[in-house]
């Protein structure tokens, strides 16, 4: 741990992205220090059949290490999970990953409700969500949850998402702290471990 | 969902621990050591879906009223699965494990949380196609009696069927996957000779025993529901299971690598999940 690294008063930030996430993920995640002092969670939607290619090629472009997240792993600061393809993630008391099978949330598996509502439980209000792009509603009522149980909201701008309508519906259901553009929101987390 | 404050949680925790204790206790299904976060998952769905004010309400309901416990008991078992599912680990047992069992004189099976049975009929048809059926005898079981009953039936919606064919494929299978099953209007109904090597039985791998000495013990996408704790546990009973050398195979998304007696097995083929017990 370098001396400018101060603990912020989170511990955890989870992300949701549908449509557009590649690129939103690519603007976000490479702007985070190394040791970053928190676990990122990613829930982006893709297909059953994905493999773990996304994972990596995030990897090779992030400061922070970039990895699937496994079953009973322990979420580690400095660290960014996706959610595995056709999986749902949650985290439980002991910010240990569960994997599950149950159905599809909404139509999504992964689904991002599922592991907003899950880290709500585990970090209350020490926990940042953060809904990005996509053409869905997912992660509405898992960033309510957050709010609820006193955390952080923030959503992307819907002016600068590639597909509004999912930032839109998480300003809808959620009472949101910080609305941001895509380019400022890596600034803005890496800045709150920041002297 | 009141479900605002640290305290709130407390207690709502402490009301989901003494109704799974309640299950327990009355009716000897043991969740108690399933995840927390998918258990909350599933009794908020409950919750909410039949209008009541909270668990402790649950809780009384689920003592009194033993249709509700069903439902319960529905709600908290997932049964999703596929004939074939991960086709291309199915070509691997095919390819790999089958001639290894081979060298067996008699072959045991057990497909622990063998839900409404599609991997099962899966292996039963693949092992028909290796030759090895008439020497094996597979032991299908699940805690859910529903699923079991569906399980012995083998009919599946006809929905399903261009999945199950197209992972048939995949899977190496030598025949045609309509030789199979006779279709009716809206379902699928698996040959009945299928069947033959099959023992279908209500067995919960939480509270009941080790079975017998298999050769290869099934069990996918059963223990990621568990907590640390019951996983090695669990892990222990397929140890004490299987004789030496036999195989244990597990979904895709579960691994003995963070488990203490994932010593005592060799990572045959670690991607695919599929370990060997130390001879």
């Amino acid at each position: 741990m370098t001396t400018t690294m101060k603990r912020p008063p989170y511990e955890a930030v989870v992300i949701g992205v549908s449509a557009g996430g590649m690129h939103a993920l690519r603007a976000i995640l490479p702007s985070l220090p190394e040791k970053f002092p928190m676990p990122v969670v990613v829930v982006q939607h893709r297909g059953p059949e994905d493999d773990g290619f996304f994972a990596q090629y995030l990897d090779q472009r992030c400061a922070v290490q970039v990895k699937e997240a496994e079953e009973k792993e322990e979420a580690a600061p400095g660290m960014v999970y996706l959610a595995p393809a056709n999986y749902h993630l949650l985290l439980e008391d002991d910010r240990t990953f569960s994997l599950t099978m149950e159905s599809r949330v909404r139509f999504a598996r992964p689904s991002i409700d599922v592991l907003f509502e899950s880290a709500a439980d585990v970090y209350g209000s020490r926990l940042i969500g953060i809904v990005l792009t996509g053409a869905n509603d997912d992660g509405s009522r898992g960033l309510a949850a957050i709010k609820k149980r006193g955390g952080l909201a923030i959503v992307q701008d819907p002016a600068s998402a590639e597909v509004a309508t999912m930032p839109r519906a998480a300003l809808q259901a959620a009472e949101v702290d910080f609305v941001l553009p895509l380019t400022t929101i890596g600034p803005f987390l890496a800045n709150l471990c920041k002297e | 969902m009141t479900n605002t404050t640290d305290d709130d949680k407390e207690v709502e925790d402490l009301e989901i621990t003494l109704l799974l204790e309640g299950m327990f206790k009355r009716y000897g299904y043991d969740f108690r050591d399933y995840s927390m976060a998918h258990l909350r998952r599933r009794l908020r769905y409950r919750l909410e879906s039949s209008s009541l004010p909270d668990m402790g309400a649950m809780l009384h309901l689920v003592l009194h009223d033993r249709s509700f416990f069903e439902l319960l008991l529905r709600d908290l078992s997932i049964n999703v699965t596929e004939m074939f599912r991960d086709p291309d680990i199915y070509l691997m047992i095919r390819n790999e494990i089958v001639p290894r069992l081979k060298t067996w004189p008699f072959v045991k099976i057990w497909h622990a949380g063998c839900a409404t049975g599609e991997e099962v009929y899966s292996m039963a048809i693949l092992l028909h196609e290796e030759g090895l059926l008439e020497r094996c005898q597979i032991y299908a079981t699940d805690f859910n009696q529903i699923a079991l009953k569906k399980a012995k039936a083998g009919i599946f919606p006809l929905d399903q069927v261009r999945k199950f064919t197209s992972n048939y494929q995949k899977s190496g299978g030598r025949e045609s996957f309509s030789d199979y099953y006779t279709a009716d209007n809206d379902s699928v109904i698996l040959k009945n000779w299928l069947k033959t090597r099959i023992v279908f039985a209500d067995h919960n791998l939480v509270t009941d025993s080790v079975f017998s000495e298999m050769q290869l013990v099934v069990c996918r996408n059963v223990l990621i529901y568990f907590n640390r704790d019951l996983q090695e546990r669990i892990f222990q009973t397929f140890y004490d299971s299987l004789c030496p050398g036999g195989f244990l195979w597990l979904g895709s998304k579960e691994s003995l690598k963070l488990s203490a007696i994932g010593k005592r097995f060799e990572a045959l083929f670690p991607d695919e999940k599929i370990y060997k017990r130390a001879l």
